[in-house]
């Protein structure tokens, strides 16, 4: 069993350098903006899906209200250039600003949504949405209202301006992985993950639930409001409506379940599937609700026939392939190590 | 012999349902302490209210003479005691080993090391990397004894360690318990297999309607006319000789 | 101003009957099915625009017109329920039931915009836009009908619930699944007529709320927000709750709006997260909302 244990880590790390060989090669092998563009959308879903599945995939609680940390540093780097008059690549010493942000507006947040149970926190979290783009179209000295903000012009030649964004969001997207793999290999990510179980018998053993859920929405925003001041200087311009998207959150539940919710590589997967389809479709069909119609229809197909996601689904088929023929082990055999301890495919498929 | 843990004149209802009613409950340091009555006695409540899973209305819970009364659940296990629920209640998306972890206060190596010792002593340390949810019933009920020990608590509270299982499993937990004990863990069970609380318990509280209807030493406790009335919910007469004891004849 | 506010609170009270129509059924099939229909709002406007073409093309009454729209509706609440959200099992039915019930909302509001475009629509009949002069207070014709009925349809739902037998086979299901099962009660069954019957109010919520407002597709949004808002705040299953709800929701959203029209609506929400505070179960609430 040991052979195929470091044989399989060794498959892995091969496979992983090649991924990130052909991610950081992508820009010089396509380099037409129109190509690069969707990469960047690609890599900035992969960043906040993967900071909203730290959140709510580790935890079980679905968060419709990411959107309120996305728009939150998009603006918040957006008004600071504006107030503090910041120019050309200058821009970027604000997007820990952006961060920050995020992380700010989430404490109050969460002390007051994760009190309660799962599926009333999935309605606050679209009530605080809601209160947010209100704001966003209400405060127009602020947030410059219906008309929203411009990003600082950075002198860029196109193909130039979307290479360094892929690069940037590229790091994001890799950053927030890594945090994402930390995370659920700590003790802290444990403890998130049997309070997703069963969180009153989490807290009967010692875990003090609250602390570690506003911890994680914490951390799970600043990502996000990160990205969200990353997308902001890219798109050079930010709405009520595109900052707050109500879509936006819908669209990362999706990413995720299709990918395989609390697993690793799941949503990123599925972000990697799914943005670039709607972008093409916002293109394609600009007043058309046919992405909306496409998001929903899609998510019920998986909801109803692959509800956990293609990674946990993919794992199941493959291992069954692999012991196709052999006398079935039922799985906690006395004695020799389960099968699972070996077989389980990847760490992130271990739901 | 002090009382280790102790609950005073504790009331709780639920709208118009007293649950308890003034319960008065001291689990001597050392001891095995068992409790009994019949269903709906408000046995599972009282262990709710001991580690924080409700809120009493009145009265007091003392550990070691502290006032530990409507302490969080997580404090309540910090300070000292464990418990187990009715139906197992397990982390199923974590491994065997993962669910130790969780309770677990040390650093990696010390946890885990500490963790399979757990698992040893209940007897699944072979299933450490199997998820949780794969676990037979009895398995499961081994799993949530060695996590409720991982901590090293004081005080354990075991809500029907015997329900459920076949009695070579129930030995086997008798036989763990007896261990923990004369290692100096002080047990409070509640159970309806009368033969596991005879035969493993030191002193004996009933139940019925939320009030403590009698406490002493089992043999005591198995003829007391008013433990009876309480199961059979009849009024024997003085001289009608106690019904003959069967394994598990009480609800 | 003292009259401002009166009117104020005169329409706050007419228009939350309008609410209660659309949250009763809301709150109804979360308290029987533990489902949060998140589509409730795109229903309301499929509701309207139900209304919408009978008034138009034949020409009838609107509340004649609700004798076919809710019939249709009961149907198409039924289908959803059957072919989507019967399905869904295990220990987050809830939070799932949002999120199909979510996407359902989408699909349908695709539709409604692919059929009907972003253009404003509003029902219109003769006592739409007059109003009785009632002590000094103006009260449009149309809320105080609305309020009739919606008072009716509470009435109606409590004699259901509690005087029929398939209101005690409703009650038994909410309180016990497995339970009623045992005793014989098709419970798929139940969940399906639920669910129709929730949906159902919504064509006649639709029908108010088309009379009383310009909507196009998108206005669900803002719809299902204020009767998510109501429902919980109301306390979740709790029919009495909504109607409470809603009256004193937007009462104040009305006397808000008098200062300021933009902030009326964030004090809304507002309210809600305030309320969620300060109360977890809400006003009426026996539910416990809270994590434990």
């Amino acid at each position: 069993m040991n052979s195929t244990v470091s044989g399989q880590r060794a498959v892995r790390s091969a496979a992983l350098a090649v991924l990130a060989a052909a991610a950081v090669g992508f820009p010089l092998v396509f380099s037409s903006p129109v190509v690069t563009n969707y990469a960047v959308y690609a890599l900035i879903f992969v960043a906040v899906v993967s900071a909203w599945n730290v959140f709510s995939g580790f935890s079980g609680y679905i968060s419709l209200g990411h959107a309120v940390f996305f728009g939150s540093g998009a603006y918040a780097v957006g008004i600071a250039a504006r107030d503090w008059h910041i120019n050309g690549t200058g821009v970027f010493a604000l997007l820990p600003l952006a961060a920050v942000a995020g992380a700010v507006i989430a404490v109050p947040f969460g002390l007051i949504a994760l009190r309660v149970r799962r599926h009333t926190f999935i309605v606050i979290t679209i009530a605080v949405f809601f209160i947010f783009q209100l704001m966003a179209f209400n405060l127009n000295s602020f947030t410059g209202g219906t008309i929203g903000m411009s990003a600082p012009f950075l002198p860029w030649t196109p193909t130039a301006f979307n290479d360094r964004f892929y690069y940037i969001a590229l790091a994001c997207a890799a950053v927030t992985v890594v945090m994402a793999v930390l995370i659920r290999r700590s003790r802290f990510g444990l403890q998130l993950r049997a309070i997703r179980d069963d969180e009153d018998r989490a807290r009967g053993l010692g875990v003090q639930a609250m602390r570690v859920k506003l911890t994680a929405f914490v951390l799970s925003a600043a990502m996000t409001g990160l990205v969200g001041g990353v997308w902001f200087l890219y798109l050079t311009q930010v709405l009520p409506q595109s900052g707050f998207d109500p879509l936006f959150d819908l669209s990362l539940v999706l990413m995720a379940f299709l990918g395989g919710l609390g697993t690793i590589s799941g949503p990123v997967i599925g972000a990697l599937i799914i943005e670039p389809g709607q972008l093409y479709l916002t293109i394609k069909y600009t007043n058309g609700y046919l992405s909306e119609i496409l998001l929903g229809a899609l998510f019920l197909l998986i909801v109803l026939f692959m509800p956990r996601g293609l990674v946990p689904t993919a794992t199941e088929w493959i291992r069954r392939l692999r012991t196709r023929g052999r006398p079935a082990v039922p799985p906690a055999s006395p004695g020799a190590a389960a099968p699972q301890a070996s077989e389980a495919p990847t760490r992130e498929a271990r739901t | 012999m002090t009382a280790l843990l102790r609950t005073e004149g504790v009331r709780k209802a639920y709208g118009g349902v007293h649950a308890l009613d003034s319960c008065t409950v001291e689990v001597d340091e050392g001891s095995v302490s068992g409790l009994i009555g019949p269903n709906g006695s408000g046995k599972t409540t009282l262990f709710n209210v001991i580690t924080g899973y409700a809120k009493a209305d009145e009265g007091q819970v003392y550990l070691a003479g502290r006032k530990i009364t409507n302490q969080s659940p997580d404090r309540v296990f910090t300070l000292g005691i464990g418990r187990t629920f009715q139906l197992t209640r397990i982390f199923a998306s974590l491994t065997v080993l993962e669910n130790m972890l969780v309770a677990s206060p040390n650093g990696r190596a010390a946890a885990r090391r500490r963790a399979m010792e757990q698992l040893e002593f209940v007897g699944i340390a072979g299933h450490h990397a199997a998820l949780a949810g794969t676990l037979s019933y009895g398995q499961r009920k081994l799993l949530e004894l060695a996590y409720v020990l991982v901590a090293d608590p004081a005080v354990i509270l075991l809500d029907e360690p015997a329900g459920g299982v076949n009695l070579s499993l129930v030995n086997t937990i008798a036989d763990r318990i007896r261990e923990l004990n004369k290692g100096g863990k002080t047990f409070l069970i509640v159970e309806h297999n009368m033969e596991f609380v005879m035969g493993l318990c030191d002193r004996v509280t009933v139940l019925d309607s939320g009030a403590v209807v009698a406490a002493g030493p089992p043999a005591i406790i198995r003829t007391d006319r008013r433990v009876l009335n309480a199961y059979l919910g009849e009024d024997l007469a003085d001289d009608d000789p106690p019904p003959p004891e069967q394994p598990g004849e009480q609800p | 101003m003292a009259h401002q506010i009166y009117q104020a609170i005169a329409d706050g009270i007419l228009v939350g009957g309008v609410y209660a129509l659309m949250a009763v059924g809301l709150t109804l099939i979360f308290g029987v099915l533990d489902i949060i229909n998140i589509a409730q709002g795109v229903l309301v406007i499929l509701g309207a625009y139900l209304s919408y073409e009978l008034s138009a093309r034949l020409h009838l009454d609107l509340f004649l017109g609700l004798l076919i729209t809710v019939p249709a509706m009961f149907v198409i609440g039924v289908v959803i329920q059957w072919a989507f959200i019967r399905r869904l099992r295990g220990r987050e039915r809830t939070s799932m039931t949002l999120l199909v019930s979510y996407a359902v909302a989408l699909i349908i509001e695709g539709i409604l915009y692919e059929i009907y475009g972003p253009n404003v629509k509003q029902l219109n009949a003769s006592y739409v836009q007059s109003s009785v002069h009632l002590l000094g207070f103006y009260l449009s014709d149309i809320y105080l009908y609305g309020f009739a009925l919606a008072v009716a349809v509470v009435v109606a739902i409590y004699a259901l619930l509690y005087r029929t037998r398939f209101g005690r086979s409703v009650r038994a299901t909410m309180q016990d699944e497995t339970a009623a099962r045992l005793v014989g009660i098709d419970v798929n069954r139940v969940a399906a007529i639920t669910f129709g019957v929730g949906v159902a109010v919504t064509a006649a919520g639709g029908m108010m709320f088309g009379a009383t407002n310009s909507f196009n597709p998108n206005s669900g949004y803002d719809l299902i927000s204020r009767l998510l808002a109501i429902i919980i705040l109301g306390g979740l299953g709790s029919i009495g709750g909504a109607l409470a709800a809603s009256v004193f929701m937007l009462t104040v959203e009305s006397l808000v709006t008098i200062w300021s029209p933009e902030w009326a609506i964030v004090v809304f929400y507002a309210a809600l997260v305030l309320v969620l505070v300060i109360r977890p179960t809400g006003f009426f609430g026996r539910q416990p909302v809270r994590a434990q």
